[in-house]
């Protein structure tokens, strides 16, 4: 068999985010700019003049300083939300130096932590995200209920203001139409998932994130590790999908996965649905060892390099529609080069 | 079965909806049911994904299902950020902290039916929580200094009256 399937290449990258807000500070959507600039600095205190090591690594971003484009490309390498860009007077953001670490001030709450680690390492990502929270905490005094827990601009949140998520790349589950089960199971659990790319049932690139729908009532350790067993399950039936798949049809698959590397390699102009639809199909040849000499990190820096915002500043200037798509398939040939 | 909206045509699109184990059933006769905003995107496709359930969405389902009981006789705003509840149930966002104590008696259902739960098990911070420990220590002394007392226990009494006073002298930190 030509698998070797390490559930990590499955799980493109694991995800902790943790919502805290300030005692005795109404929530963002409430402050003026004198009161939001005032919070801006206290948690970038509480980071950057702090005696820990971390503190170098971060620096401070505010959005307002920020060109539009480079406000959207950082929503699509996802360290900023849509949201907060939405706001970006207000809005400011902590960010490391690896890029892997963002805290975002004054988005829904005040505080919004994410830490995203690439493979399947949830309780990895958690531990340094406990970490940075206990950080901030010696100098900011959290709004924290004993019943409630911590208490977030939205109640879907409080508790523990947990999310943490995986993101999947499924493309057997959604080829046989199976993925439409393990959505409904998801749901059943207290789950959520969606599509990362694109809207409604039209997922761009099988590439799907899980996420804790549940935050109140439930210890982080249950939260992460119900999020853990349930992505086992999905990754095995992905695999098991995989494999039927290609006991009836290796000739057709590995066809389809080398034309795909094909077009990549070589066309002019690329859309952005074609362009994640073909690199689902050799990031597929990559997990299952048909294609050996591309680095799967090649596809994950394309996964936002493809990206219309990120596309532009890479490019230095505003490009339409069909500009992007030249432009797509130049950064996409040079980099499967 | 009749239409529970229009309560004149037959119901003919039946839908069970749970959140977080709260079942959730309709019945509605098609019309309805397509102009019906909280589920028309997943009659039409039940698998998508990126379907428009917002929290506000589901929040307005509550409020309908809690029927008439559930208007507030006199319009309340949080005394910290001035928020009614009305802004809450338009926005889905609470407007601080505090607004969780205004609106105890309204937010609780809502928050058991989203979460299935009201008690919060997890991580507690440290300088906070430190607080909260001593409070719910003070509070636990007294009961039992009042027990002493009623059972005239007068040296244990003495002993917890001692205890508290060092627990608060803590909090007057």
């Amino acid at each position: 068999m030509l698998f070797k399937n390490h559930s990590s290449d499955i799980v493109l990258t694991s995800r902790i985010r943790l919502a805290r807000n300030i005692d005795g500070v109404p929530f963002p959507q409430k402050l003026n700019q004198e009161e939001a600039n005032k919070v801006i600095k206290d948690v970038a205190d509480s980071i950057l003049n702090s005696n820990s090591a971390i503190a170098h690594e971060f620096r401070l971003i505010k959005l307002k300083e920020l060109k539009p484009l480079e406000r959207l490309s950082m929503v699509e390498k996802h360290l900023v939300s849509m949201d907060i860009v939405n706001e970006y007077q207000r809005g400011a953001v902590l960010l490391n130096r690896e890029e892997n670490v963002s805290i975002m001030i004054n988005e829904e709450d005040h505080i919004r932590l994410q830490v995203i680690y690439p493979g399947f390492k949830v309780k990895d990502a958690y531990d340094y995200a406990n970490k940075l929270d206990d950080l901030i905490e010696e100098k900011v005094q959290y709004a924290y209920d004993g019943k409630l827990g911590y208490l977030t601009s939205c109640p879907t949140n409080v508790g523990t203001g947990i999310r943490a998520s995986v993101m999947l790349h499924l493309p057997a589950l959604t080829l046989t139409k199976n993925i439409n089960n393990v959505f409904n199971t998801v749901v059943q659990v207290g789950m959520t998932m969606r599509g990362i790319y694109g809207e409604g049932s039209n997922a761009m690139g099988n590439i799907y994130q899980i996420s804790n729908q549940v935050t109140l009532g439930l210890t982080e350790e249950e939260i992460i590790n119900n999020l853990i067993a349930v992505t086992k399950k999905i990754i095995d039936q992905e695999i098991k999908t995989r494999e039927m798949l290609f006991e009836k049809q290796s000739a057709e698959i590995e066809d389809d996965i080398y034309r795909s590397l094909g077009i990549l390699k070589y066309s002019r102009m690329l859309s952005t649905q074609e362009c994640l639809n073909l690199m689902s199909k050799v990031r597929l040849g990559i997990e299952m060892g048909i294609i050996k000499d591309i680095d799967v990190k090649n596809l994950n820096d394309l996964l936002i390099n493809v990206q219309p915002a990120t596309l532009q500043l890479i490019e230095g200037r505003e490009l339409d529609t069909k500009e992007r798509d030249i432009i797509r398939a130049k950064v996409v040939r040079e980099t499967l080069r | 079965m009749l239409c529970q909206n229009c309560q004149q045509r037959e119901a003919n699109v039946h839908i069970t909806k749970i959140i977080n184990g709260v079942k959730q059933e309709l019945h509605l006769c098609e019309e309805c049911a397509r102009e019906n905003n909280e589920f028309n995107i997943n009659i039409m496709n039940p698998f998508s994904f990126a379907s428009p359930m917002s929290f506000q969405n589901i929040l307005e389902g509550f409020f309908e299902m809690m029927g008439s009981s559930y208007q507030i006789p006199e319009p309340i705003t949080c005394p910290v950020c001035h928020q009614s509840f009305d802004d809450f149930k338009r926005t889905g966002k609470m407007g601080c902290a505090n607004c969780y104590r205004t609106f105890n008696s309204e937010i609780m259902p809502i928050i058991k039916r989203v979460h299935g739960n009201i008690q919060h098990t997890g991580k507690v911070p440290k300088r906070t929580g430190g607080i909260l420990k001593i409070k719910r220590d003070i509070e636990r002394l007294k009961e039992e200094l009042r027990i002493a007392v009623m059972n005239e226990e007068y040296e244990k009494a003495a002993k917890l009256r001692d205890q508290i006073k060092e627990l608060e002298s803590k909090l007057d930190k």
